[in-house]
């Protein structure tokens, strides 16, 4: 046949290094797409979570749900009481001598490097002669069942003497205790600057971590195989870490070790580093017993054990001239990362990359210090220190306003990214998609800004008690990873012979919708309907090297290495059925469910069966690099982002100035996802981004005790938002234009950004407290703001 | 002490029905929770643990009960009931609402068509507070509005959505063809299990009495024995402190203790009665303590804990103590040897412990009618509005007459290791015009009589502060003013 020799004459092309560098560089799949691609049928539409039909009837699988293989035993923690000390030994001799218990496993039953296998290589798999934290792990307790093991692992004594703690940033900052060298960044000259500014304000900030509170709790089942091989079940964002770490830990190749994850009950970044740790002392405790070993966490050791959103401390110096603009700043942030590196340098840099947040910093330096406490370490959440870094410019623009007595919304607007001038970022990036002017403009128009501050400011003047306030911020987010190696993806598809397509990809599904839109967007490639395509479990063993599901890259990355593999596919049954009408494969379409050339149309199934028989390749893979990004980890200058996001809240709250309680009234948002997959997945992530976001800044607080001991550690004691705290009048409304580059069916990432449009919350509040309080001064309020922090605003 | 029962009689049997028919459980230790059995013992893995204390309510399941010729449906919290207690009624979990081929049941087809799931482990647990909903409202023809999806789904959390779709859901099951429970098929069963003995049975280590005299004697003869009501708070015990019980004693079944009595001067509820109920009985005198009632936790924890069980607790920052120190409760204990009434303030001695010998129990607590003069609020500060734990409670009662305070009842909680009568801050406007002058004093007095800890829920001087503060708060609302509390404030109002 004419396609198979086309095909094969293909793969001989593919098969030149020239042609397979110029495939990589322009990271396009093998062929070109027909020039008359498909109308999408399916993507654009706000089709059900592929999973949803299962998690209403309860059958949706999560890791602690698969059948447990006879033999299972059970895990749980042994932790530290100690914030940080010399673990002298361990004394597990009434644990083992409980009912149920097979072992205690400790580092030195660690077969492989006693180092976790992370970047940073700064972080014991389990505490061996020091301690760092109150929750770090030391060993883990294995038992027939999840009770015994829990109750076991309370009667192991650890003998640790307590050394001299840090538990404070500033303690820290003073005691030069970093995890990581500080970064300094600067453009102009800021000292200058300030000298010359018309106004110059000096304030300080306050901003809590925040814990992620997944729905599902870490957990790990790891299973020994024939010949030291290994099934991890992890609930992951990256599978292709936990792989790396469980063949660090155990001494093994990473080739011995396969991880599946079908789904999370949520990650939000918490399950980007610590599921692996999990995996590891599962996988230890299994390789000593030679039986599987699952670890659930307890939601209260989940809690004490794995790392939290970094709480930052800010100072900053900034001049502006009398219309708000700001003319010079000098920032630091002193960054808690806890007692390990973890992910905490990207944090600390994208807090750095997003402390402009939408505007045009001309003079500016920023230092960003990364200190070493003896806490959780913290680690990745939503936002990855954006928030952070865009909430202190938030701050002071919302403080310049009330200075100088103008409308926070126009002191905002008149410090803007330019589109001509004042357009490149302070870190030497342009920004060349900018429509914030224009997405300002319209949320003020469509949430009444101006009618409703008026309204407000008259209401609140006969309100005693209640006072109103409101607050309209913008949001542009970065997107790439900026450690750009991560910025890749591998997909599969699998076409069977009944026609039924099968897509697997690098990414892990967390509910943020991934499968659904990956399977979209394969079905509108081959022409087929949606339920056509089933997307499966995240496998190492299908998709090797993955990058972790993160930086609101997993569609961007994952749906168009997806998009390329079914394209390959597709080429390939183009060519066959050109062949048999005599036609330019180019001129065959794929659409509803047929294949369609100029003179013939056949269903797709009866082209998939016909091509099977004439032996044509009915799968392929799919690879996708992003183009365009690069930069400096030095100077932490170039083009870290390959475009950006965009949104803006229009948010009105009350508070109460008897007791600082506070209630969200009202949010309009309006929000950039380009032209939109899916737009109910779309405003979902919106809406549930907002939600958290707000639960950051509000009722989210985390306490530690004096000893370093976490006392808010369940549902119980720490509060994210629930029911009632969303408003009625909650409006989400879909910027509509493409994305300006060239991104999957012209979309843009949202699982990060709409998190930060909650900043419009906090911003509101101290519109609120400003009122109660009159006068030109600033609000200084800790965030998250709490009742207490209110009132402690009020009063201040 | 006895031997454990479980020694001497291994045969611990559950019944209960699920999915139309008995299920018939042997061997379950007393302190085996209800999830545990759920996904460990009927590998029925679709209810999730979320937390483990009954604060998500990842773990949802609906409970059906005969009353009557009806079945009465609650949604409770699975993780930290004990599995024991579930005897004799029906159970349906998120697997066994629709069958594995049918449609799916209104509650999760909402679900699904407002995308209301996405990671989807909370999911279960909200579709089930769904079905108490649907069966509790939908299929009596009532409307679920927004107020009260918000209300009934407060003890569900969800990380994900923000909460709008799943309000939605709620909104559009009724839209949904119905689906109807077959109560005159599940009664008949459940007329099966009714009980033929006393729940009494002597070798048993979870006793279940089913009237108020074999309780007394089961606590007489039993000391040591683990008392509960609905669990949520012993539940914990058990799931975070990994306390064992040999034995267990369950007031839930007894009948008498069941019951909500209506009398001209007071209402008598029973130390049995749910919160939910209890709640709905003491709003229907006063109709301002519904957001307060609604704010008790949530309400799968309101429909498995009892007034009783909050109030015998004796937790400092139980919420149900200070309102009812203010309305002046008394409470009854019974023994063997009789009973004795004493004003509910009394009950405590320091913090979680009792006046309560180790044969009584709490048996009633009365409460007394409202007046005509009376002026009643209570108030509630926490972290988040629903479903938290006061950092400061504060219950105030007066009564006014031509100007003067005739009667004072303040009760507090977070404030001291027990809930406590403010009695001096009583005494400090008792008998004086009710003006400014007298407000300030007694917010002075209030700010200085206790001494509170600072915790993770707020500074010593956050609550002594707004100690005071809603006292202001009770003042500004008794001289007419309106839109000074958020618990009521409307937007719309504002406009």
């Amino acid at each position: 046949m004419n396609a198979a020799k086309d095909l094969a004459l293909s793969r001989d092309a593919v098969a030149d290094p020239e042609v397979k560098a110029a495939n990589a560089r322009a990271a396009t799949p093998r062929r070109k797409a027909p020039a008359a691609g498909p109308a999408p049928q399916v993507a654009g539409r706000p089709k059900f979570h592929e999973s949803a039909r299962a998690q209403v009837a309860g059958t949706a699988t999560y890791v602690d749900d698969i059948p447990e293989i006879r033999g299972t035993l059970h895990a749980a923690p042994i932790l530290s009481t100690v914030a940080h000390g010399r673990l002298l030994g361990v004394d597990a001799a009434a644990a083992l001598a409980m009912p149920g218990v097979r072992a205690v496993i400790l580092a030195r039953d660690i077969p492989g490097d006693p180092m976790l296998g992370n970047f940073a290589h700064d972080e014991p798999v389990l505490a061996q002669d020091t301690v760092q934290h109150i929750g770090q792990v030391i060993g883990v307790v294995v038992a027939d069942s999840v009770m015994q093991a829990r109750r076991a692992a309370r009667q192991v004594v650890c003998h640790i003497e307590a050394l001299p703690a840090i538990l404070d940033v500033h303690d820290a900052l003073q005691a030069q205790s970093y995890v990581l060298p500080p970064v300094f960044v600067k453009r102009g000259d800021a000292a200058q600057a300030l000298k010359n500014a018309a106004h110059v304000m000096h304030g300080t900030l306050e901003v809590g971590g925040q814990e992620h509170f997944y729905l599902e709790g870490q957990v790990a089942y790891v299973l020994p195989q024939e010949q030291n091989q290994w099934l991890v079940y992890s609930s992951t964002q990256h599978p292709g870490e936990v792989q790396h770490w469980v063949a660090h830990a155990l001494g093994i190749d990473n080739h011995a070790l396969r991880v599946e994850c079908r789904r999370m009950g949520g990650g939000f970044g918490g399950k980007e580093t610590q599921a692996g740790h999990l995996a590891v002392w599962s996988a230890i405790a299994a390789h000593k017993l030679h039986r599987p070993v699952k670890l659930r966490l307890d939601r209260d050791d989940d809690f004490m054990i794995t790392g939290k959103r970094h709480s930052f401390a800010y100072d900053y110096t900034v001049g502006f001239d009398d219309g708000g603009r700001i003319t010079g700043l000098k920032l630091m942030m002193a960054v808690n990362c806890g007692f390990s590196a973890d992910l905490s340098g990207p944090v600390a840099d994208r807090a750095v990359f997003h402390a402009d947040n939408a505007y045009f910093l001309e003079d500016v330096e920023i230092a960003s210090y990364r200190c070493k406490t003896h806490m959780q370490s913290n680690t990745a959440f939503r936002g990855f220190g954006g928030p952070q870094g865009m909430i202190v410019i938030e701050t002071i623009l919302g403080d310049i306003a009330r200075q100088l007595g103008l409308d926070p919304l126009d002191v905002r607007r008149r410090n803007l990214y330019g589109i001509e001038k004042r357009n490149v970022t302070h870190y030497q990036m342009k920004v060349e998609d900018n429509i914030l002017d224009q997405l300002l403009s319209k949320l003020e128009l469509t949430a009444q800004y101006r009618r409703r501050r008026e309204a407000i400011s008259a209401w609140n003047a006969g309100s005693p008690v209640i006072k109103r306030g409101m607050a309209l911020t913008p949001v542009k987010f970065g997107i790439s990873f900026t450690a750009t190696l991560f910025n890749q993806a591998g997909a599969l598809v699998h076409v069977y012979t009944d026609g039924s397509v099968q897509v697997n990809h690098g990414g892990t599904e967390m509910g943020q919708g991934l499968n659904t839109k990956v399977a979209q967007i394969v079905a509108d490639e081959l022409g087929v309907a949606f339920e056509q395509v089933l997307a499966t479990a995240s496998d190492t063993g299908k998709i090797p090297n993955a990058s972790a599901t993160a930086a609101s890259a997993g569609t961007d990355l994952n749906a168009r290495a997806a998009q390329y593999a079914a394209r390959n596919v597709r080429d390939n049954l183009a060519q066959f059925v050109a062949g048999l009408d005599g036609c330019d494969a180019g001129a065959v379409r794929f659409a509803g469910g047929e294949v369609l050339t100029p003179g013939s149309a056949r269903p797709f199934t009866e082209v998939v069966k016909l091509a099977h028989a004439n032996r044509i390749q009915l799968w392929s893979d799919g690879f996708y690099r992003t183009p365009k990004i690069h930069y400096d980890k030095a100077t932490l200058t170039g083009r870290p982002f390959y475009y950006f996001a965009y949104g803006a809240a229009c948010t009105e709250v009350a508070i109460d100035t008897l007791t600082g309680e506070s209630r969200v009234l009202k949010v309009d948002i309006l929000h950039d996802v380009g032209t939109s997959i899916n737009p109910a997945i779309d405003i979902g992530q919106i809406e549930g981004g907002f939600v958290q976001g707000m639960g950051w800044l509000t009722t989210e607080q985390l306490v530690w005790n004096d000893k370093g001991l976490l006392t808010t550690h369940a549902p119980s004691t720490y509060k994210i938002p629930a029911t009632g705290d969303v408003p009625e009048h909650f409006k989400i409304e879909l910027w509509p234009e493409p994305n300006r580059e060239d991104n999957v069916f012209g979309s843009k990432a949202v699982g990060e950004p709409p998190l930060m449009l909650a900043i419009s919350v906090y911003e509101a509040l101290r519109d609120a407290i400003a009122s109660a309080r009159g006068g030109k001064k600033g609000v200084r309020l800790t965030a998250p703001a709490t009742a207490e922090n209110v009132l402690n605003s009020l009063r201040a | 002490m006895t031997l454990p029962s479980a020694v001497q009689n291994p045969v611990e049997t559950i019944q209960f029905v699920r999915r139309g028919e008995v299920v018939t459980l042997g061997n379950v230790p007393p302190d085996r929770t209800l999830l545990e059995v759920l996904r460990e013992d009927l590998a029925c893995t679709g209810t999730k643990e979320g937390c483990g204390e009954g604060d998500c309510g990842a773990c949802t399941v609906v409970l059906g009960e005969a009353e009557g010729d009806a079945i009465r449906y609650r949604a409770i919290n699975s993780c930290i009931r004990l599995a024991h207690s579930i005897d004799g009624m029906a159970l349906w979990t998120v697997e066994d609402i629709a069958s594995a081929d049918g449609p799916l049941h209104p509650a999760q087809e909402a679900m699904v068509q407002c995308h209301g799931s996405q990671c989807g482990f909370c999911t279960p647990g909200f579709v089930m507070s769904l079905f108490g909903m649907y069966q509790n409202h939908v299929s009596k023809g009532e409307p679920i509005t927004r107020a009260l999806a918000q209300e009934e789904l407060s003890g569900n959390l969800c990380r994900c959505t923000g909460y709008r779709p799943i309000l939605d859901a709620a909104q559009k099951m009724g839209e949904l063809p119905p689906v109807a429970v077959d109560e005159p098929a599940l009664l008949q069963k459940l007329q099966q299990l009714a009980p033929t003995a006393s729940g009494l049975e002597a070798d048993f280590s979870y006793q279940s009495p089913r009237t108020l005299a074999g309780l007394l004697k089961a606590r007489a003869a039993h000391p040591g024995a683990q008392l509960v009501a609905g669990c949520t708070d012993v539940g914990l015990w058990v799931t975070k402190l990994h306390q064992q019980f040999e034995q267990v004693l369950d007031v839930t079944r007894v009948k008498e203790l069941r019951r909500i009595e209506n009398y001209p001067q007071h209402l008598a509820i029973g130390a049995a009665v749910p919160l939910a109920d209890a709640y709905a009985a003491l709003e229907a005198d006063r109709p301002q303590l519904h957001n307060f009632a609604a704010r008790f936790a949530g309400l799968p924890v309101r429909n498995a804990g009892t007034l009783g069980g909050n109030v015998a607790n004796g937790s400092p920052i139980g919420d149900s103590m200070p309102l009812l120190i203010a309305l002046g409760a008394n409470v009854v204990l019974m023994s063997v040897r009789g009973h004795r009434e004493m004003p509910l303030e009394q009950l405590y001695t320091g913090y979680r412990k009792n006046v309560m010998a180790a044969d009584e129990v709490l048996a009633w607590i009365k409460v007394p009618k409202p007046t005509a003069l009376e002026n009643f609020r209570v108030y509630k500060i926490s972290k988040r509005y629903d479903d938290d734990i006061s950092a400061v409670c504060l219950a105030v009662n007066l009564q006014i007459e031509n100007g003067v305070v005739q009667t004072a009842s303040v009760g507090a909680g977070g404030v001291a290791a027990t809930p406590v009568r403010a009695l001096k801050t009583e005494a400090a406007l008792k008998g004086q015009p009710w003006t400014l002058a007298t407000v300030q004093q007694a917010i002075a007095t209030l700010r200085a009589e206790f001494s509170p800890i600072s915790d993770m829920r707020a500074s010593a001087a956050y609550r002594v502060e707004v100690l005071g503060n809603l006292l202001q708060r009770y003042w500004l609302e008794s001289q007419g003013m309106r839109q000074i509390n958020l618990a009521s404030f409307t937007l719309e109002e504002t406009a």
